[in-house]
């Protein structure tokens, strides 16, 4: 009965802030929407100013976000070569954004932009869109050289065609749910957890008691959603890696 | 307990609901379907707030890609840049000192050595003057102390000439002397003779 009071998908709902309504489609500012605008003007605005020194020996600051850019940077240079450092502006926005919407989830009353799934289906179609423009556009037909392995027998050369085509369309699929199931598993696990210490604290003094044990989980679970925070906007990076280096090398 | 599973079974059923309808959506891009699920439906999948949330995200993500693309890589890289030139630089420049310092080590060396054979051969010709002068020196002396040798001896047997001729006066006038005391008297070219003969 008690647990009811904390559901664990509440923090998930979306509320409007300021109503807006165009073409028929409810585009309002909602607590998703500040939280995006919190997450861009968060990261911007400590990538932009942490650099202001621009030093030679570089702050405590500027060497995070100089860390941020290497760390992509290398990350790219090694999934899709010197030729992927075009895309980087666009790998390391996607980087700092998945990265900085997850671990700003995790204060508690924050809204996780990334724990619903339009957010990073949206994203994972921008990166897909991304690799089949240019795909297209750099190599024109020889793009589609993607599909068909060289060294295959023509027998076997259908079959794998077609797992080629669907592992390449499953790609935005589950690009968007690992990031999203990720986020909101590790949400509600940490909310179900914290739900049962409030439940448990109100049985009385051997509740309380007992309610040390998913205390101890919930904290556990906390860092544990920082690793995989991290690490999903990781994941989630050096993917889109993988996918531009499609883009630039389409034969394999 | 009970609720958080009650809750999981809910998200399992959303889930595979919303599996079978992602490929449709995935083919029709953007426009997703505006009403399906009212606002008692799990939130994620609450499709009334698609559009609100790709509109924002547009927004703020376009934005954001913007000011990074157009301010922040290039402030990033140009200062990692900047710096890596000048540690390959700075390190040019040591090696180029090194390399300096190691010339000028060789050359001092290479002159210390000339030194040394040239100081060798200052000390060889300064002792062979030496000799030489000092032999000079002694072939001179010794051809004074040969000849004030030769004129010593001369003079010697000037004297020793002289003397002797004196000798056979002493004798006489001591013999005279002698035979006078003797004989009481003497006969002088007698004597002479005698001394003469005794000398030889």
């Amino acid at each position: 009965m008690a647990a009811d009071k904390v559901d664990p998908i509440h923090q998930f709902q979306i509320h409007t802030i300021v109503p807006l309504h165009i073409g028929g489609y409810d585009v309002s500012f909602t607590n998703a929407s500040l939280f995006m605008v919190i997450v861009v003007l968060l990261t911007g605005g400590f990538l932009y100013l942490s650099m202001a020194g621009r030093g030679m020996v570089p702050t405590r600051l500027q060497s995070i976000s100089e860390m941020c850019y290497e760390f992509t940077a290398s990350m790219l240079k090694d999934a899709a070569g010197t030729q992927g450092m075009k895309f980087f502006p666009f790998v390391f926005s996607i980087f700092m954004f998945v990265l900085v919407a997850n671990l700003l989830g995790l204060f508690p009353y924050f809204f996780t932009v990334t724990s619903h799934i339009i957010v990073t289906f949206a994203l994972s179609m921008l990166i897909i869109l991304t690799v089949v423009v240019y795909g297209f556009g750099k190599h024109g037909f020889r793009f589609l050289k993607l599909f068909v392995p060289s060294g295959v027998p023509v027998v076997l050369l259908p079959l794998v065609v077609a797992i080629e085509l669907v592992s390449f369309l499953s790609r935005p699929v589950s690009l968007s749910v690992r990031l999203f199931a990720n986020m909101l598993a590790g949400h509600i696990t940490l909310k179900v957890f914290s739900g049962f210490v409030i439940s448990l604290s109100a049985l009385g003094a051997v509740g309380v008691a007992g309610a040390v044990l998913p205390l101890a989980m919930a904290v556990a679970l906390t860092a544990l959603e920082l690793l995989v925070s991290a690490l999903q906007a990781y994941v989630f990076a050096i993917l889109t890696c993988m996918y531009l280096n499609d883009a630039l090398h389409p034969s394999h | 307990m009970h609720a958080g599973l009650h809750d999981g079974n809910k998200l399992m059923f959303v889930t595979t609901a919303y599996a079978e309808e992602a490929a449709p959506a995935a083919q029709a891009g953007t426009e997703v379907p505006h009403q399906e699920g009212g606002h008692e439906s799990f939130p994620p999948f609450d499709a009334t707030t698609f559009p609100s949330q790709l509109l924002w995200l547009a927004i703020t993500f376009g934005l954001f890609y913007v000011f990074l693309k157009k301010t922040v890589v290039p402030r990033i890289g140009g200062v990692i840049e900047e710096r890596s030139s000048r540690i390959t630089s700075d390190l040019d420049q040591a090696a180029k000192l090194k390399d300096e310092a190691d010339a000028a080590v060789a050359a001092y060396e290479q002159e210390l050595a000339e030194a040394k054979t040239r100081a060798n051969a200052i000390g060889q010709e300064a002792r062979d003057a030496a000799k030489a002068e000092a032999e000079t020196a002694r072939k001179s002396v010794e051809a004074d102390l040969e000849s004030k040798l030769a004129e010593a001896e001369s003079h010697i047997a000037t004297i020793k000439t002289a003397a002797m001729k004196d000798v056979g006066a002493i004798a006489e006038s001591t013999a005279t002397a002698i035979i006078e005391r003797l004989l009481g008297k003497a006969d002088k070219a007698d004597v002479a003779a005698a001394v003469k003969s005794a000398a030889g």
